[in-house]
């Protein structure tokens, strides 16, 4: 474990990742407690400019909204969505993922062409259609990210799980008389969970993306303030008030960046061989 | 003349001069490019006396008769003329009718048509010509009008340039549908015994009016000239006029900017790209010329079920909302407050009725009267835009404030149109015309007669109210327009106090132009008939 951090923090980037990403997690956490009223609230004349009125170091929106409120409540939202929908993810490709890898032919066959069909339609337009379909509400927007992020987690449980099946101490186990399941999910599965950890903390990054792209085309839940809705929102007034859509752009853009770089971070501090080979 | 009615001012601060200047530069740049290119495309054009108008979207047809959609009457407004126009307070003008007489009994309308009009092709419009169009052709094609010819026993021409209407009962609108968009005139040599839907002559349109159909680039441009044989004197004045088709909101706005365009007729660019354009130098703005249309904007709230079928929780709704906060902020303080289920622009406006201003606190006594216990309010938004989607904002946020549980319902143009047509909501925006006449316009809406699933254009509220119909059913036969005010008096004050429906906003939706333009809106259908009188200043 000591080990684990001090290779994580040899990375510079991942340190300063991870800094942002726990004031980003503050924020989120503490958000009704800063601004206790709902950020919907037409609070000040709308299109002030950042830091032009005391209180409102952000401005307001296009109907006087606080965006500094919008954007501590907005975290919560982008967060929640994110580490959601990558757990519904994990919970759908590690299992299908494990038990094509370990289990091989017919198995192995079906679930690959299974993952492959949901792999052909493009990421974006399928959970386009997916929210169209299910009223836009956040649990169906968590789902519909979940349902597109899920094949790679697959493609790539199976594909550890192959390689570890072979190895001694599986075979060990065998003949000590575990049952597969025991042997898959007590033995192999905990072996392969470093690269899965580091492609987890990378799809939060793009749910985070895709929740966004989505609020930004009008198929966010509509009762919800999240930063894609508010650049979504202050599009139209890009040339009057550049800073409306600017904020929420760089929130977003500061926490993806740092869990892209707590991502590799985490490469380095789980495979030690694979990053000093990298180097 | 200059400009009556209009806000006719040019802005000049010092804060915009260097943007001015810089922008005076593209322009002139953009106008020599687009006259170079308006020379190639459509030969010689006197560049210094056209026009250029944003038609959006493209209108499908320019055949009036058969086609009515907005932009079909931007551009085809030119092109064909009525009876009769309409200043801005619907006071009737001459047209192709130089005279009009209506009986005492309000049974007979006399019109004396003009001498000396003819046809686009040469040929003289005659009485002969409104007969056809009224009983035939557009009794044929044109459902509004359609309405208001039930009520219509005959249309004869004892002369040449006479023509004689009938009526089974008096009919207070019928003076008000003698309107280019309402009742085109269509030449009957081109017609008559035709199929009116497949005659070729539709991608050539024939009218009477100041401009004559030139070219039709699709995707590009619609190209008017001017008539030269018009009836007077002097008009048109201009020589040219390009519709130009232009898809993206935001380019529009730059088209203008840079000169391409000098007019932008309302609803063309985004609320906030307004007042950036209308701050910019020369260029004015009117929110005249939609008297006749009178968008009222309103939300429906659905009377059978759920919180909205309690009267006192529908009043809370309307003292909870801040409309002006609405006006001000989202419309940028274009429109009016809307007071009553008829626009104060239209006829039988009544103010004499109850008033709910912004009172938050009368709101939540209210609500506590109406035994609400928390259940969710579903809005469903106008999916025409960010405008509508922050105006259902803005109301969930009002409504919340009193203690109203609210959910914004997110829909695209097909889902409301659905859920309001199997009523499927509890409060629900829409914006409707008038028409003029709270007979054409305003009380369909309300007749429990008019409730019927499958439409979002009935009274969708649900609201039934027996003697409302039967008011109503009064007001439209009333003889004098003295009885009919009373009626609809009435009718406003009952309506006002039962508030089966949230009234919201009189939209303005302002006309953009440059300064030098002038008279380009001095009827209650603005642009669509403007070119007539419009001329360019030096």
């Amino acid at each position: 474990m000591k080990d684990f951090f001090k290779r994580f923090s040899r990375n510079r980037g991942a340190l300063i990742g991870l800094f942002i990403l726990v004031v980003v997690i503050l924020v989120a956490v503490f958000a009704p407690l800063l601004y206790p009223d709902s950020p919907w609230k037409m609070v000040q004349r709308p299109f002030l400019a950042p830091f032009s009125v005391d209180g409102f170091p952000l401005g307001t929106d296009t109907l006087g909204r606080d965006v500094a409120a919008g954007l501590a409540h907005g975290a919560r939202v982008s967060l929640i969505v994110g580490l959601v929908s990558t757990l519904v993810a994990l919970l759908i490709g590690v299992p299908l993922g494990a038990l094509a890898g370990f289990y091989g032919g017919l198995v192995d066959d079906g679930a690959m062409r299974f993952t492959e069909f949901f792999q052909t339609i493009p990421n974006f337009a399928l959970a386009i259609v997916l929210v169209a379909i299910m009223e836009p509400t956040l649990p169906t927007i968590t789902l519909a990210i979940a349902i597109v992020s899920w094949p790679p987690v697959a493609r790539l449980v199976r594909a550890e799980v192959l390689s570890l099946r072979r190895r001694e101490f599986v075979d060990a186990a065998r003949l000590a008389g575990l049952s597969n399941m025991r042997i898959l999910f007590g033995h192999i599965l905990p072996n392969a969970m470093s690269p899965i950890i580091v492609m987890a903390s990378l799809m939060v990054a793009t749910a985070i993306l895709l929740e966004s792209s989505l609020s930004f085309l009008g198929l966010g839940d509509p009762n919800i303030m999240s930063w894609g809705y508010m650049i979504g929102a202050a599009r139209t007034v890009i040339r009057n008030a550049w800073w409306l859509s600017f904020i929420p752009g760089v929130a977003i853009l500061m926490t993806v960046l740092a869990l892209n770089l707590i991502g590799e971070g985490l490469n380095d501090a789980l495979n030690p061989r694979l990053a000093r080979k990298g180097r | 003349m200059g400009c009556p009615r209009t806000v006719c001012e040019v802005k000049e601060t010092g804060r915009n001069n260097s943007v001015a200047t810089k922008t005076g530069k593209n322009q002139m740049m953009k106008r020599l490019v687009t006259s170079l290119m308006a020379m190639t495309l459509a030969g010689a054009v006197h560049a210094e006396n056209r026009l250029d108008i944003v038609v959006q979207p493209e209108p499908p047809s320019l055949m009036l008769g058969l086609v009515s959609n907005g932009p079909t009457q931007l551009v085809a407004g030119d092109i064909y003329e009525s009876l009769l126009r309409y200043d801005t307070d619907l006071n009737p003008m001459p047209s192709l009718a130089s005279e009009w007489e209506i009986s005492d009994d309000a049974l007979t309308y006399t019109f004396k048509l003009r001498e000396d009009v003819t046809w686009h092709d040469g040929e003289p419009f005659t009485a002969e010509d409104v007969v056809f169009s009224v009983d035939k052709f557009l009794r044929e094609t044109h459902a509004r009008l359609r309405v208001s010819l039930e009520h219509v026993e005959s249309v004869t021409a004892p002369d040449a340039h006479t023509v004689v209407f009938k009526l089974k009962q008096p009919f207070g609108p019928f003076i008000g549908v003698f309107e280019a968009g309402t009742m085109p005139m269509i030449p009957k040599h081109i017609y008559e015994g035709t199929d009116y839907k497949t005659n070729p002559a539709n991608n050539t349109p024939i009218g009477t009016g100041p401009f004559k159909f030139e070219a039709w680039e699709k995707g590009s441009y619609i190209h008017l000239v001017k008539n030269e044989d018009y009836y007077l004197d002097g008009k048109p004045a201009i020589d040219d006029v390009y519709y130009r088709v232009i898809p993206d909101a935001a380019s529009r706005a730059v088209a203008f900017e840079n000169g391409d365009v000098d007019v932008l007729p309302g609803g063309s660019v985004e609320n906030w790209d307004v007042k950036r354009l209308i701050e910019m130098d020369g260029v004015c703005s009117t929110g005249h010329g939609w008297e006749y249309f009178a968008p009222h904007a309103m939300a429906w709230m659905n009377n059978r079920e759920g919180p909205t079928s309690s009267k006192a929780f529908r009043k809370a709704v309307m003292y909870a909302t801040d409309r002006e906060f609405v006006k001000d902020v989202i419309w940028n303080g274009y429109g009016k407050v809307a007071t009553s289920p008829v626009s104060s622009k239209t006829n039988f406006y009544s103010d004499d009725t109850v008033m709910y201003d912004y009172d938050p606190d009368k709101a939540r006594e209210l609500l506590a009267e109406s035994g609400y216990d928390g259940e969710t309010v579903r809005i469903l938004p106008l999916p025409y835009g960010e405008t509508w989607q922050r105006w259902a904002e803005a109301m969930k946020q009002n409504l919340e404030e009193v203690g109203v549980n609210v959910q914004v319902v997110a829909t695209d143009v097909a889902g409301w149109n659905q859920k309001q047509a199997e009523w499927d909501f509890d409060i629900a925006f829409t914006y409707l015309y008038q028409y003029g006449d709270p007979a054409l316009g305003v009380a369909r809406s309300y007749l429990a007669s008019n409730i019927a699933k499958g439409s979002p254009w009935n009274n969708v509220a649900g609201y039934e109210n027996p003697k409302v119909d039967d008011l109503f059913a009064k007001a439209a036969v009333a003889a004098t327009p003295e009885e009919r005010q009373a009626l609809y008096t009435e009718i406003q004050q009952i309506l006002v106090d039962d508030v089966p429906v949230a009234w919201q906003l009189e939209i303005e939706f302002p006309t953009i132009y440059r300064c030098n333009v002038k008279d380009l809106v001095t009827t209650a259908i603005g642009v669509n008939d403007g070119m007539r009188d419009a001329y360019l200043e030096d």
